[in-house]
């Protein structure tokens, strides 16, 4: 597999202010990338660079294999992009819009085609002859991402896409994406909703204050822990039972420290303790972003 | 992408309603001679006004000396302070540039567009200019007054021919104002901000060529040849001011659309 991203140490310092500080992204082809962190942390910074609006101060960036911004002109033609937010211009219709937007990237040919297509799949079709100013924050939202699409690019980088969006078109949008990403384009998806990125995401990178501070698959992170959490109304007992592998108790839930939940449970069973509830604990995504993050307090993450 | 930008400011509405707006004054300059037909004596007022109550296809050149000083610059001054500071504005910069059009190649479209601007906003001044002088102002031959200071009378031909030089010569002009403007454009976000910038640079100008202690900055100055078009209707035509008006020109250009070109092209795009 190719690096859909890569990034070397890169570091963009505005005066004093070290927005983004030496990080090293490894986005791979057909992966749906979710990138996450609280406002601030220097997410857009970060796509900006990888897009070629801003220059970085240090390090290397690499989209679809090529050096960025040198190859802006071969490597931004296949990737379509949503920077913090939608524009248009507003006193022409949105099929008005899409043509202008289309115009600069390829020819005339096929250019009908391509945007009524793009139009009917992020469902503006008979709004697309509406003017952009009488669009809601949502149907600008479904416009940015037409004209992200349009060109079929191999890499699309959206930047909070389903900001203004009512729970309805959130699902369209999630399974578009989902379906594009099913037929081959690699998603780079940042984002401050965990529940957004941990229920479309393959692979996590967690930035805060400009640094990386994770970067793993979905796989890895909400793999078992290694501990086994068991609900019981007779606590005692199984504490006195299990010797010292309890690390916390709260209330009628235990934590212990074994993998082997169905061993956990015959031992407990068969001593006579009562079990309501009992798996391998698994980390959530909130959990590991909370983790990883130095003061919590400082994060505006939100599930 | 210079395509692009034309459709862009064709289609926008504001472009139509600043040249319906730059025809006004004239109109009603054009009206109130008509009613009245009290016209300022000649070598007084506007160049060409006090001739158009006895010939009315001279009104197309009051026109433009109407306008050019004031009304002209303001609206070249607003439609290239929009240019790159507007798209800033309006967000759509980031998503033009990673179409991706490249920074030169925009600015350079945007350089064209606004020319394209100019040019039609003149031939629009000169086009009503001459329906409003033929139908509310006098048809008497009044060629003579023109040339009045070269003693011969022009044929006419020639006086379509000077018309038309002068239109290019205007809009040519109006180079230093839009190139300042585009320059501004790019440093600022706002685009009012850019075109009042611009606008100031001007008002100094036009205040400085009044003033006897700024003689050694006058030639300097970009609207110290506007109405140097004047010239073209001399017999023989006095080339000295049109030329030095044109080069000085060039020299706003290249100057400004370099500093434009180093700024933008290595800018930051945050908005």
């Amino acid at each position: 597999m190719t690096a859909a991203v890569a990034t070397r140490g890169l570091t963009k310092r505005y005066g004093p202010v070290l927005a983004v500080d030496g990080i090293d992204l490894d986005v791979q082809e057909g992966d749906v990338y979710g990138f996450l962190g609280a406002n601030g942390s220097g997410k857009t910074t970060t796509v900006r660079i990888l897009l070629g609006l801003v220059l970085a101060t240090s390090g290397e960036a690499e989209v679809l294999g090529r050096p960025m911004p040198r190859a802006a002109a071969s490597v931004l033609p296949e990737v379509g992009t949503l920077v913090e937010g939608p524009a248009a211009y507003g006193h022409l219709t949105g099929r008005a819009n899409l043509e202008l937007f289309d115009a600069m990237g390829s020819g005339r040919r096929g250019r009908r085609a391509r945007i009524g297509d793009v139009l009917e799949r992020v469902g503006l079709g008979v709004a697309g002859e509406r003017k952009v100013k009488c669009y809601s924050l949502g149907m600008r939202q479904r416009l940015g991402l037409a004209a992200a699409l349009l060109g079929a690019p191999r890499l699309l980088v959206l930047d909070e896409p389903t900001n203004g969006l009512d729970p309805q078109g959130i699902r369209e949008m999630r399974e578009l994406l989902l379906a594009l990403n099913a037929a081959g384009t690699t998603i780079f998806l940042s984002s401050h909703l965990l529940a957004e990125v941990e229920q479309m995401c393959t692979r996590v990178g967690v930035l805060d204050r400009g640094r990386l501070v994770v970067q793993e698959s979905m796989h890895v992170l909400q793999q078992p822990t290694g501990r086994t959490v068991v609900v019981t109304p007779d606590g005692d007992r199984a504490l006195a039972l299990l010797d010292g592998r309890v690390e916390v108790r709260d209330g009628q839930r235990l934590v212990i420290r074994s993998d082997d939940a169905a061993g956990l449970n015959r031992l407990l069973v068969g001593e006579g303790v009562r079990v309501l509830e009992l798996a391998p604990e698994r980390r959530g995504l909130e959990q590991v972003v909370l983790d990883a993050t130095t003061d919590p307090t400082q994060v505006g993450v939100s599930s | 992408m210079i395509r692009v930008e034309l459709v862009k400011m064709l289609r926008r509405p504001r472009t139509w309603a600043v040249i319906v707006l730059l025809n006004a004054l004239p109109t009603l300059v054009a009206v109130l001679l008509a009613v009245t037909e009290i016209g300022p004596r000649p070598g007084e007022g506007p160049a060409f006004l006090s001739a158009v109550l006895t010939d009315g296809t001279l009104f197309p050149l009051a026109a433009l000396a109407i306008v050019l000083p004031l009304f002209m610059p303001v609206a070249v001054a607003v439609v290239a302070g929009d240019a790159v500071a507007g798209e800033a504005q309006a967000g759509t910069l980031r998503y033009v540039l990673t179409r991706p059009v490249r920074r030169t190649h925009l600015l350079v479209a945007k350089l064209v567009s606004v020319l394209a601007f100019v040019l039609l906003a003149v031939l629009v001044v000169a086009v009503v200019g001459y329906v409003v002088g033929r139908s509310l102002l006098g048809t008497e031959d009044a060629r003579t007054l023109v040339t009045g200071i070269s003693g011969s009378s022009l044929t006419s031909t020639q006086l379509v021919e000077r018309t038309l030089l002068s239109v290019v010569y205007v809009s040519l002009s109006m180079l230093s104002v839009a190139a300042i403007a585009l320059m501004l454009s790019t440093f600022t976000d706002s685009p009012l901000g850019a075109a009042l910038g611009a606008l100031v640079f001007l008002i100094a100008s036009t205040l400085l060529l009044t003033l006897d202690a700024a003689a050694v900055l006058q030639p300097y100055l970009p609207t110290r040849y506007w109405l140097s078009f004047v010239d073209f209707f001399r017999d023989p035509i006095l080339w000295r001011d049109l030329v030095r008006g044109v080069l000085l020109q060039a020299v706003y250009v290249v100057v400004f659309l370099g500093v434009a070109w180093a700024n933008f092209s290595t800018k930051d795009i945050t908005s």
